[in-house]
Formats: structure tokens, C-alpha cells, sequence
């Protein structure tokens, strides 16, 4: 049988980065849970022998329960009984082993019956369990509510709510409404506080709520009467044994079926707030937001893996004019595409990991110690940091699952087309990628600081300042051409909309590419450096790098010439009145 | 009721499941070496019984295993899904036992431990006889329940047991102390638990201990008990050498003969008389009827 994460060396290799050791000694607070924990690590290489041992757990489940689930479930879906969700058998067998190997809770603290594991694990859980069924990925991920509870309910609120979500009690984020999608601003679910019950009420409709009736809701509610605007907005925590939403209906999805997408009648529904009132949705939904993106990013790199490893099953076992279809060259250079494509993608999964895994860290240990200046210093530049990769992660992570899934279909040919392939399902499940938690254009909209304020830019310069082996400096040579090109394009578009804003508008998604393109590249050269292994059984980092940095460069250079040669007239004509 | 103390027997076993090219040597005996060890597919159906048990009741559940100091392996794996403790039982002295040497020496092992319910896989998928668990019983004088699907309940000192059998099912209850056989129709065992893992992954026998070049965590095997993993020999349980290994084993090899098929494994027939009459003279000629 197989374990999704034994078999993936290239995930495997993540948790040797060396970055994980900052990593492990800020979460570990030095080790100091080993005396009170007998499950918690003594050292570093305890603490990462761990994490393999936990992922392998999950890796196993993913290989042997939840992938052999994932069709069925897709066929059968939830359903609604009695105004409450019940999941298509598979999904409930698949919660159930995950919650018999006590992995839920897997990054929250031990007092509350957590794994304390950093991001970078938890995230590789999420990708292994979405590339075993990317819907299922969704109740898996939702976890993330918890850790927006973690970081900002009150101590009497996670008392009661995390250590139910250790024992597998599952979790939604209630924020969008039937006039309120992208733009949250206008959630008009409403929460009054009532004197005699001591409580707040909700009352209201949610719409498109993925795991609506879970256990545990995070819910985003008006608590200010007559505002319109973000500053009205506050989050509540509702705990479903109050029995006051109904699921109204489960969306008919094209992909991600196993996922329950509800619709929720709030009658009142009492809550209790979270954290500050009027600060919902400026500060803990955003937080939230940006997890979630993190956790698409692992959806989408985990689906692009299922489809690139059906793909390249398939290739060699199919035979037409006498031989494997692989050495046809058509199909081995979209196979090789498609694997950069899923290393580039999971690379920067990681390194936006990373970062967010040491400022959440830090923030954390300042809320039990005063933090030194240079620790408060670094807290804000990794902050930065993950807040600038997390749109370009989820941009490319996305797009490129689309893409990998479309040419995994290709493949196959017409068998691909048919429902007796995983690949169809697996194109099905991408579509939503690059739609959910923030489409791909509204990632542009956040993405675009990097470019203008030049955070992107650094990080290109920090990059390049780093020495590389003597056999990948053409490729050094070529990121930093990309690079030279990059900050020409942008000084000229900057210059044209210092006049025209539209024109920034309107170049946007192209800048982002190019520095996406730029920054991909680097880390794909990093890998390369690092794991020279050139064995069969090894990923070819050096090829790889090759194969996507050369091809990003060509983008790159498409990209540069369409912004050169586009005047103000001939974006006016693109307006539709 | 005091605490029910449960002794799960375990064997590793070669995955025979899943076989190549070599997995059997010239000789006819099976090429260990080419095929994983794992956990005995039946023993885990057996674990889960024993670790439902102790949900439901509350009771300690040992594994108690025979084999060389890998078969530690088996012990873990077992406290990984909720054991508490396992023994290997160890000895050159074992080495070539049958059936019934083995029987033997794990029923003496479990008169030192002490048990009120053993329970153990039907059979291991290395030799397949289903003798080993009934043998223990008879040994011990314990009643045998074999063929369990679950063990229903247990009160006072009467344990209810449903059994799968032809066509159906029977429901057993007896007293205990009893041998439990469980088959693969028993619900599968729960999976490894995180937290176990990482609080028994330091667990060794003492003879690992001593073959690691470097004892990365002497301090943590001296502060916690439970990561130091019992071995015992002959003599720790009271056996007598002559009922052991190969003096003790009364079955006798007289060949082994390697079968490989040759024909493939399915075939369509149409139903129609003609292809019956060949189906019956091809079985007939092939001897596998008549």
C-alpha cells in the first residue's frame, strides 16, 4: 500500500531546510515541554524525527483509506437530513481514522492536547491529505480556525473549544454571504447583544460555507447597528450543540463534492465574541484569510502532485505506435513541465511556511514575555515576508494546479475525459483553487505591494547575493537577467501610471508573473544547489531547475514585450461601457 | 472487577501478500530476506479486541511476541496503537520451534505474566496452521473461543463472544481466564496514534540498546520504565529445554516443493455445453478433479 509521505522525497526534504532549526527551537521554547510531556521532544532531531513519524501516520491513512475513498465519496456526496449535514460514508470514515490517530490539533499547544508542530508540518499534512482528496482537505484544513482562536480568543474561550478540536471535533469560517463574497465589507449577519440571556445573538444567512455545520464555527457578524463598512464587523465562536443554524441546502459543486458547501439560517443563534469587537474583519479574519491561502496553496500542490503522478503512470503504460506513449516527445515535455511546475509550487509552499512559522512563533512568545528589539525586528520582517509570498504562493499554487490537471487530462486522451480516471475528478477539484479564499485577480490586488514597495525586489537581491555551485551559474546568470528585465518593466509602468492608474491596473497580474517567475526560479536554484543527488530515485533538482527557470524566463520576456508595446490608447480600447 | 490484565500474542511475519520473483530460495523455504516483516495481518484484528476491551472496561494489554530482536518491531507497532507494554521472548534455545515448541514456550511465558484473557490472531501468514493459539489453551487448560468476530462483553467473570461461522454467526459466553482466536473478519485495527509514537518511539529491548553504536537517550530509558521493553529468555519463564526448538518439535519437513503457476489466473467461459466439457477435461487431466 502506499504512504503519501514516505514516497515523496521532495516533501521529505523540506524539513531539512535549514531555516527549520530557528523554527523548532522558537516552537519548542527550547525544549522545555520534555519534563511535563512524555510525548514531547528532547532536541532538535527528536523533534523532527517526530513530525516524519506523525506524517508518516498520515501518510498512510492518506494511501490506504482516504484515496481509495475519494471516488466514492465523490459520487455519493453529503447530504442533508433533518436541517443538519451528513457526510457520504467515505468522508466519515476518513475523519474517523485521522481522529483515531489523534492527529487533529496537530499545531496547537499540549496544555490543550495539541501536537504543537510547526506550520511546515501541518501544511505537509494538508497537501498529503489533498492530494489523497482534495475536498476532504477542506474539513482537514479548517483547523486553521482553531489557530485563529489560538491567537486571539480569550483563555477562557480556547478552555472550552481547542481541546475539542484535538479530539476531532471539526471547525467552519462563516464569513461569506449571498451580497457578500470578495468583498466582505458587506456582511450584514447580524449580532445583538441580548442583557437577559447574557449573550449575542445571531441572526442572519451565510452562504457557499464550506463544513457548515461543523462543530465549531467562527462566524462573521454586524455587531455595529447601522454601519456599512468593515468597522461594523465583529467574530463569534458558535458551538453547534446550540442546535440554532439550519443547513438549508448543499451547494451542487462541480469538483471538491466530498466538501459540504452550506447554507445556513442563523435564528437566534447565541455566540460568544471573539477577541474585540469591530475588529473581525480588519484583523482576525484577514489573519485568518491568510492561513487559509496558505492551506490552498497545500491543496493545490497536493492535487498538481495526484495528477502529475496519474499522468505519468498512465504515459508509461499506455502504448501507441508500438511504444510507451512517454517517449514521445509532445507528451515527455509536458510531463517535465508539469513536474516543475509541482516542485516550483511546493517550494514556495514551504518557504511561505517558513516564514509565517516564525513570526507566529514570536508572536506567541510575546504574549508571555516582552520580546528583545531584535526578536520584535525579526517578528516584522518575517511577517512581511509571509504576507508578500502568501498571494504569489496561492496565485501560482493555483493557476498551476489548473494547469497540471488540464495536461494530465491531455495525457490520457480520450480515456481522460471519461469518469474512469481519477484525472477527471482531479481537474474538477482544481477548478476552485484559483476561485476560493480570494481569486487569482484578487491575489494580484494583494500581491502588487510586493512589487511596489519593493519587498519582491529584496528578496530577488538576497537571493542572487547567495554563491551557487559552479555547474548552475548559466541559470544564476539567466534569474539575474529576469531580474535586470523585471525592474525595467516595473519603473516603466510605475512611470506611465504616475498619470494613468489604470495602466498600473491593468499591467498588474503581469508584473506579479514576472516577479513570481523570478522568485520561483530562485528557490527552484536553491534546491538544485543544495540536492546534487543525480539518482534514479531522486528528483533532479539540476533539470528541474533548468526546465522552469528557462521557461520562466520566456514568459517573462512575452510579458515584457506586451507591457513595452502597449500604449494608454490601446488599453482604453480593452474598457467595456 | 480488578483490572483485566490482556495478553495479545503477535507475530512478525514475512508479507507474503505480496510476493516477486524471489520470494522463495532454491531450497524451497521462503527467502525472509526479500519480503518486508510485518505485524501478522490477523494478530492486529486481535489487538483491536484487546484494545476495545480496554476502552470499554479499562485493562492492560501486553503483547507478547517470539522471535529474534526485530521482532521488537512488532512490540512498538503495538504500543503505537494504544498498548501498554510488550515482552519479546528470546533464546537461541527457541529457534526451530513448531507449533507446538512454541505453544509451549509461550504458555509458560504467559504463566509468568499472568493473564485473564489471551487473545491472538487465527493464524500467521507465514505457516498458515492455526494451531499455535489453540494449542496455548490447551496447554494452559484455558476454554478457547477461535473464530471471534468481537468480543461482546465481559461481566463478572463471564465474557460473551460472537463467533464467525458457516453461514452465520454463534454467540459464545464462557468464563475467564480463556484463549481468544480472532479472524480477519473482526474489525481492522485502529492506526497508529501520534501520541503514542512519539512517546514509545525511544522504547528498546536491552539487546537494542547494546547494538547501537551511540545511546542517544540513556536518561530518558532511566526515567521512564515503560520505554525499556522486557526480553526473556528460557529460563526467565521456567521452560524446559526439551520441549523447545528443535528437540521439542515433533513436526518433521519432508520436502518442500516450489509450485509456480503457470496458467493465468482467470479465464472466461461462455456457459455453453462445449466449453463445459472442456473445462471438466481440463480439470480432470490437470488432476484437480476426479
Amino acid at each position: 500500500m502506499a504512504n503519501f509521505f514516505l514516497e515523496n522525497k521532495d516533501l521529505q526534504l523540506q524539513l531539512d531546510h535549514p531555516l527549520m532549526k530557528k523554527i523548532v527551537a522558537l516552537k519548542e521554547r527550547n525544549f522545555a515541554d520534555k519534563d511535563k510531556y512524555d510525548y514531547a521532544p528532547v532536541d532538535h532531531e527528536d523533534a523532527i524525527d517526530n513530525y516524519k513519524k506523525v506524517l508518516e501516520i498520515v501518510g498512510e491513512i492518506c494511501g490506504d483509506v482516504i484515496a481509495p475513498n475519494a471516488d466514492g465519496v465523490d459520487k455519493e456526496g453529503p447530504r442533508v437530513v433533518d436541517d443538519h449535514v451528513v457526510y457520504a460514508s467515505g468522508t466519515a470514515e476518513n475523519h474517523r481514522m485521522l481522529t483515531e490517530a489523534g492527529v487533529y490539533g496537530i499545531s496547537l499547544p499540549r496544555k490543550w492536547g495539541g501536537l504543537n508542530f510547526p506550520v511546515v508540518p501541518y501544511v505537509m499534512s494538508c497537501e498529503l491529505i489533498s492530494r489523497a482528496d482534495a475536498g476532504f482537505g477542506n474539513i482537514w484544513g479548517l483547523q486553521d480556525c482553531a489557530e485563529t482562536l489560538h491567537e486571539f480568543a480569550s483563555d477562557q474561550i480556547n478552555d472550552e473549544y481547542l481541546p475539542r478540536v484535538c479530539q476531532g471535533q471539526t471547525c467552519a469560517m462563516d464569513l461569506t454571504e449571498p451580497d457578500a463574497g470578495s468583498d466582505l465589507q458587506a456582511v450584514m449577519l447580524k449580532a445583538t447583544w441580548d442583557e437577559a440571556k447574557g449573550t449575542w445573538l445571531l441572526n442572519g444567512v451565510k452562504r457557499f460555507i464550506t463544513n457548515g455545520d461543523g462543530h465549531i464555527s467562527l462566524v462573521l457578524a454586524r455587531t455595529e447597528e447601522g454601519t456599512t463598512d468593515a468597522r461594523g464587523l465583529s467574530l463569534f465562536v458558535y458551538d453547534r450543540k446550540h442546535m440554532a443554524v439550519k443547513v438549508r441546502r448543499i451547494e451542487h459543486k462541480m469538483g471538491i463534492i466530498g466538501s459540504p458547501t452550506c447554507e445556513l439560517v442563523f435564528t437566534d443563534a447565541p455566540a460568544q465574541l471573539v477577541g474585540d469587537t469591530k475588529m473581525g474583519l480588519i484583523r482576525y479574519v484577514m489573519a485568518l484569510m491568510n492561513s487559509a491561502r496558505l492551506g490552498i496553496g497545500a491543496q493545490s500542490t497536493g492535487i498538481s502532485e495526484a495528477a502529475y503522478r496519474e499522468a505519468l503512470k498512465y504515459a508509461r503504460e499506455r502504448r501507441q505506435f508500438g511504444k510507451p506513449i512517454i517517449e514521445f516527445t509532445p507528451v515527455y515535455e509536458m510531463l517535465s513541465n508539469m513536474e516543475a511546475k509541482v516542485l516550483a509550487s511546493r517550494a514556495m509552499l514551504y518557504e511561505t511556511a517558513r516564514f509565517v512559522d516564525v513570526y507566529k512563533a514570536y508572536y506567541h512568545i510575546s504574549k508571555e514575555r516582552k520580546l528583545e528589539k531584535e526578536e520584535r525586528d525579526e517578528m516584522k520582517e518575517y511577517n512581511k515576508l509571509a504576507d508578500a509570498y502568501t498571494p504569489l504562493l496561492k496565485l501560482f499554487a493555483s493557476e498551476y494546479c489548473n494547469q497540471v490537471t488540464y495536461d494530465a487530462i491531455q495525457i490520457h486522451g480520450g480515456s481522460g475525459y471519461m469518469k474512469d480516471y481519477p484525472v477527471e475528478r482531479l481537474a474538477r477539484d482544481a477548478r476552485i483553487t484559483n476561485i476560493y479564499e480570494g481569486t487569482s485577480q484578487l491575489q494580484v490586488v494583494a500581491a502588487i505591494k510586493g512589487v511596489t514597495t519593493g519587498v519582491y525586489l529584496s528578496q530577488m537581491n538576497k537571493y542572487e547575493s547567495e554563491s551557487y555551485n559552479g555547474d548552475l551559474t548559466p541559470l544564476h546568470e539567466t534569474l539575474k537577467q529576469m531580474k535586470s528585465q523585471y525592474e525595467t518593466a516595473v519603473g516603466f509602468v510605475e512611470e506611465r501610471s504616475a498619470d494613468n492608474s489604470a495602466f498600473i491596473d491593468f499591467h498588474a497580474r503581469r508584473l506579479v508573473e514576472m516577479a513570481g517567475n523570478i522568485i520561483l526560479g530562485y528557490l527552484m536554484l536553491q534546491q538544485a544547489d543544495r540536492n546534487g543527488c543525480s539518482c534514479s530515485s531522486c528528483v533532479d533538482y539540476h533539470a528541474a531547475a533548468n526546465i522552469y527557470i528557462k521557461a520562466g524566463a520566456a514568459k517573462n520576456s512575452g510579458h515584457f514585450a506586451y507591457i513595452n508595446n502597449l500604449t494608454a490608447e490601446d488599453i482604453a480600447q480593452f474598457k467595456i461601457d | 472487577m480488578n483490572q483485566l490484565k490482556i495478553v495479545v500474542l503477535a507475530k512478525q511475519v514475512p508479507d507474503t501478500r505480496n510476493v516477486g520473483k524471489d520470494a522463495m530460495k532454491e531450497d524451497g523455504t521462503v527467502n525472509r530476506a526479500a519480503l518486508p516483516a510485518i505485524f501478522n495481518p490477523e494478530d492486529l484484528n486481535a489487538l483491536e479486541q484487546a484494545l476495545s476491551l480496554k476502552d470499554r472496561y479499562g485493562a492492560t494489554v501486553t503483547v507478547l511476541t517470539m522471535g529474534p530482536a526485530r521482532a521488537a518491531d512488532v512490540i512498538r507497532d503495538a504500543m503505537y496503537r494504544g498498548a501498554d507494554g510488550g515482552i519479546l521472548l528470546t533464546d537461541r534455545k527457541f529457534a526451530g520451534s513448531d507449533t507446538l515448541a512454541t505453544s509451549y514456550a509461550l504458555s509458560c511465558a504467559i504463566k509468568k505474566a499472568g493473564a485473564d484473557i489471551i487473545i491472538a490472531g487465527r493464524q500467521a501468514i507465514d505457516g498458515d496452521t492455526a494451531q499455535v493459539g489453540p494449542q496455548v489453551a490447551e496447554k494452559l487448560g484455558l476454554p478457547q473461543v477461535t473464530y471471534t468476530e468481537q468480543i461482546e462483553s465481559v461481566d463478572g467473570d463471564k465474557i460473551t463472544i460472537r463467533r464467525h461461522i458457516e453461514g452465520g454467526i454463534e454467540r459464545v459466553t464462557t468464563t475467564y481466564p480463556v484463549v481468544v482466536t480472532v479472524g480477519s473478519s473482526a474489525p481492522a485495527c485502529r492506526p497508529r496514534n501520534a501520541k503514542c509514537v512519539m512517546r514509545y518511539k525511544h522504547a528498546k529491548t536491552i539487546s537494542e540498546v547494546q547494538s547501537l553504536e551511540e545511546d542517544y537517550y540513556p536518561s530518558l530509558r532511566k526515567e521512564r520504565d515503560y520505554l525499556n521493553i522486557p526480553e526473556w529468555g528460557v529460563a526467565d519463564v521456567d521452560a524446559e529445554d526439551a520441549s523447545l526448538g528443535l528437540s521439542g518439535s515433533p513436526t518433521k519437513v519432508k520436502k518442500i516443493e516450489n509450485i509456480v503457476f503457470q496458467a493465468k489466473e482467470a479465464k472466461k467461459l461462455s456457459g455453453s455445453d462445449d466449453d463445459i466439457d472442456a473445462l471438466m477435461k481440463e480439470l480432470i487431466s490437470a488432476h484437480a478433479i476426479g
